[in-house]
């Protein structure tokens, strides 16, 4: 892999809490390597504004091998960038070329409220799973694993599903600023396994009425979702999502 | 102070049963009234927290991250171990406990090692109850695969993403736990110290992360769940955000810290390329079940791998230790690839890395499929095009993660690795019942000492962590809980408080008003340097007299020219950062000090003054049979106080590889 360097103008969304209005701030960073990652790229940027004597940009991450869930920026007008099946933090300054002008905004959602910069406030989310997003099993009740054998491709399935890493970028892309991909995500991997079997209904019903209560949008199938997640869960799961939500409608007397 | 392990009486398989016939109880009522605060949430934290909540306790749970959800615990890409036999291959509670002590090197605590083996089992049922889709046959039952050189078959394991789904598993109970009001989740908080009371634990001193407040908790006990420090080495495979914050100011407050500089350093991550590098990535040891590792005879031979003929190519696992070949424990093959790279073999742009390479494993895997279709004269092409596939299935994630990071593909060129630091096995100092040396304050998971010894083996981080959370503490806590349902919840406006809250603040000030000219960023970087030349692989009496002495003058200079910008009462991450770095720098300076008495090279520590005629590690018993549990006197003023380990069951021998 050839290695080069590169100048870049970066134009950064810059807010300073939740209440105050924000800007896109310009800045520019040199002799950016080819083989930095994206958020190594804002840690040279952050060093330089602290020594410059300003205050260095906001932004959420941590695990940065792109698992955690935690990274979080809209670059270019996408979410997490420029790659496909890719988080931010393991987005590549060779990605890019010299001169070029990069724009980074936070997640673009009402239902994520800026924190500072280019940090959200995601607890939406955890809510949604709170509603519902679990197995009901105390700790010291569980008979053998092996008791319960598992379809093969069930299991595999469930195990796509429960690969959501829950960053949000579904949700920070879709025009409606819907979180069916995300929810549909958890409850398929319950609905697919025969653990889950006995709260089935009411979990699709709970879950689905905090995502509304959460100001969620709707889904209309653009499948911005699908294309701009970093672990590229399936929108079959939001079919998968409609189909339990239908009949556990019926089901269910009210 | 009092200093006792608790091991219980009785025969080894036996004292944790016999031990959880005669624990005291607490009855539901007042187990309402009790309350227990969680610091952190990954596996241990959330496995602990969410138990907790179930049995009744009142929970308060901590975490700096914005959610839950985000413990590094979910980096985790290999397995957890079981004694499940389920291979039928052997296995049993025994062999677990036996590989786990011998593993350790001859230093985890037998009793502490046997009940982890004992509760494995359970830890595999209750995350399949919780909906953890773990790896399965096309019969429907759990796929094993081996691990880490050990002779069974007892790691699951969830592809390469086995830590994400057990934290999901217990962050669902955790959040159930939440919105059954059990337990209260504070995200994006820091704890920045413990308050005592008289002599016990009865709370925290918390920072809002988002609006800079401090925070005073009240807790009948604390539980610090707040994972490992490898982060001290700047560069390390942990998460960004972790630390030894919340360990270190329970070690200030009189808790003893077990073993410091037992750290492992992991053999095959992505090695570093430049000096902007924040962080290191593993290649799950997996990899090394069917990649041979290299380099080149010749020193600076800058031609490119592929160029370089088989019989040019020196592989010196195989080489040196023809038994294990690449398969030798994490240590050894660590070890062995810095002497090579030491002495001028290593490759690539910094020749500080190696070739793990695939060649063989496809053209092997490609005969095997070209066979099943009675293809027996297919050409050299084919054969590599179907072992592609099969290495594909076996670690598709793995070499994709490392395409995105290098822009190499490595299925056609071997990768290029080098060891990081990924774990500590050294940690809190805590007896049988994880209770620290200070009443009411436990520390559960990678944050404690007790399970590893001098090196972890591969898979058993994830089963320590669940067997804390879900099966240890929710026994032991009662323990000590039985005793202290007089004490009704102590108000925050207790004078404890404010007088640990003003501690807290006043150092956030002096931090604040530096107004130096370095960065806390430069700070850090230069102590993992330290950390990494003089504590890192190999040590020597010299240099780490030195390290202690570059560490303490650039303790000095911190204090006295670091700069922090922004504000104390608003979000400040680099303020949070700073918190944590000058927590680094004196916890730098201690695992200098341990490593130092430590005069013997066992496990994760290589002491040079300690080897065999050909190089390899000599451990010693008579002298170095200890836990070294370190007391907190004052301003680099440490005390060792030695806890001498008895082996009932597992003799030590010296481990040999070759």
């Amino acid at each position: 892999m050839e290695h080069y360097n590169m100048n870049l103008t970066l134009k950064v969304w810059r807010q300073k809490n939740n209440q105050a209005a924000g800007s896109l701030e310009t800045y520019q960073v040199k002799d950016i390597s080819s083989e930095m990652s994206f958020l190594e790229m804002f840690d040279v940027l952050n060093e330089q504004l602290i020594v410059a004597g300003d205050e260095p940009i906001a932004f959420d991450h941590d695990c940065r091998e792109g698992i955690c869930g935690m990274c979080s920026m809209h670059i270019n007008g996408r979410a997490h960038g420029p790659w496909t099946n890719n988080t931010t933090c393991q987005l590549h300054m060779r990605a890019f070329k010299d001169g070029d002008t990069i724009v980074v905004e936070p997640w673009r959602s009402k239902a994520f409220p800026v924190v500072k910069d280019l940090m959200v406030d995601r607890s939406a989310f955890d809510r949604v799973i709170q509603a519902g997003g679990f197995i009901s099993v105390n700790t010291g009740n569980a008979v053998d694993a092996n008791c319960l054998p598992i379809d093969k491709k069930d299991a595999d399935d469930a195990f796509m599903a429960a690969s959501c890493i829950g960053c949000g970028a579904c949700v920070a892309t879709c025009v409606n600023i819907s979180a069916m991909l995300f929810v549909s995500a958890k409850v398929s991997q319950l609905a697919l396994l025969p653990q889950g079997a006995p709260e089935r209904e009411s979990r699709v019903l709970n879950m689905v009425a905090q995502m509304d209560k959460e100001n969620f949008g709707n889904c209309t199938n653009t499948y911005a979702c699908e294309a701009e997640c970093p672990k590229g869960i399936s929108v079959a799961n939001i079919a998968r999502m409609n189909k339990e939500y239908l009949h556990a409608g019926i089901n269910t007397e009210s | 102070m009092a200093f006792d392990s608790k091991i219980p009486n009785g025969e080894m398989n036996e004292k944790w049963n016999d031990y959880k016939g005669h624990v005291k109880l607490v009855n539901p009522a007042n187990k309402r009234k009790l309350e227990v605060i969680v610091v952190g949430t990954g596996l241990a934290g959330a496995s602990a927290a969410a138990s907790l909540g179930e049995m009744g306790y009142k929970v308060k749970a901590f975490c700096f991250q914005d959610s839950p959800r985000r413990a590094h615990s979910i980096a985790a890409q290999g397995g957890i171990n079981a004694a499940k036999n389920y291979q039928n291959d052997g296995d049993s509670v025994f062999r677990l406990f036996y590989d786990t002590v011998k593993g350790g090197d001859y230093r985890a605590r037998e009793a502490n090692v046997h009940r982890l083996a004992e509760v494995s089992t359970s830890i595999i049922d209750h995350c399949v109850a919780q909906g953890v889709p773990f790896a399965r046959e096309y019969g429907g039952l759990l796929s094993n695969r081996s691990f880490g050189g050990t002779q069974v078959q007892r790691t699951f394991y969830a592809a390469g993403q086995t830590g994400q789904q057990l934290l999901l598993g217990a962050y669902s109970a955790l959040e159930r736990q939440i919105a059954l009001g059990n337990v209260t989740m504070y995200a994006r908080h820091e704890m920045l110290d413990v308050v005592m009371i008289e002599d016990k634990a009865r709370g925290i001193i918390a920072r809002n992360l988002v609006t800079g407040e401090l925070e005073k908790h009240f807790g009948h006990a604390v539980l610090l769940c707040t994972g490992g420090y490898g982060n001290v080495f700047y560069l390390s495979t942990n998460a960004m955000g972790s630390n030894v914050t919340a360990a270190w100011k329970a070690h200030k407050k009189g808790a003893f810290f077990g073993n410091p500089c037992f750290t492992q350093i992991h053999p095959t991550c992505i090695p570093v390329s430049g000096d902007y590098q924040s962080k290191l990535t593993l290649m799950s040891e997996s990899l090394r079940n069917d990649g041979r590792i290299w380099v080149p005879k010749k020193k600076e031979d800058n031609r490119k791998a592929v160029d370089i003929p088989e019989e040019e190519r020196d592989y010196y696992l195989e080489r040196r230790y023809p038994a294990f070949g690449n398969l030798v424990p994490r240590d050894v093959a660590s070890r062995a690839a810095k002497e090579r790279c030491d002495e001028g073999y290593g490759v690539g742009t910094t020749k500080l890395a190696v070739y793990l390479d695939f060649a063989d494993a496809i053209v092997r895997y490609g005969k095997i499929e070209a066979g099943k279709m009675g293809d027996h004269t297919a050409s050299e092409a084919t054969l590599i095009q179907l072992g592609k596939d099969v290495v594909k299935e076996k670690y598709g994630n793995l070499f994709a993660m490392y395409e995105k990071i290098t822009g190499e593909n490595p299925y056609d060129m071997p990768m290029r690795i080098y060891p990081a630091v990924h774990y500590v096995m050294g940690g809190l100092w805590v007896d049988y019942e994880l209770q620290t040396t200070v009443k009411g304050l436990y520390a559960l998971g990678e944050a404690n000492f007790s399970d590893h010894g001098a090196n972890r083996l591969g898979a058993s981080a994830l089963m320590q962590g669940l067997a804390d959370g879900y099966f240890v503490i929710p026994y032991t806590l009662g323990n000590y809980l039985a005793d202290e349902i007089r004490t009704a919840s102590i108000s925050t406006d207790h004078p404890a408080f404010a007088e640990t809250q003003k501690a807290v603040s006043d150092r956030i000030n002096t931090l604040m008003n530096i107004k130096g000219k370095q960065t806390v960023e430069s700070f850090h970087k230069r102590l993992g340097l330290i950390m990494w030349d003089k504590c890192g692989m190999a040590r020597n009496e010299k240099g780490l007299t030195e390290a202690i002495a570059d560490i303490q003058a650039l303790k000095k200079e911190f204090w006295s020219d670091v700069r922090i910008p922004g504000e104390i009462n608003s979000m400040n991450p680099e303020l949070d950062k700073a918190g944590r770095v000058a927590d680094f720098i004196e916890l730098g300076e201690l695992m200098c000090k341990d490593a130092l008495v430590r005069n013997e090279s066992c496990g994760g520590h290589f002491r040079e003054e300690s080897q065999t005629e050909d190089g390899e590690a000599k451990r010693d018993d008579e002298n170095f049979s200890f836990v070294s549990a370190w007391e907190y006197m004052g301003e680099s003023d440490w005390k060792l106080n030695k806890e001498e380990l008895n082996f009932e069951i597992v003799k030590p021998s010296q481990r040999s590889y070759k």
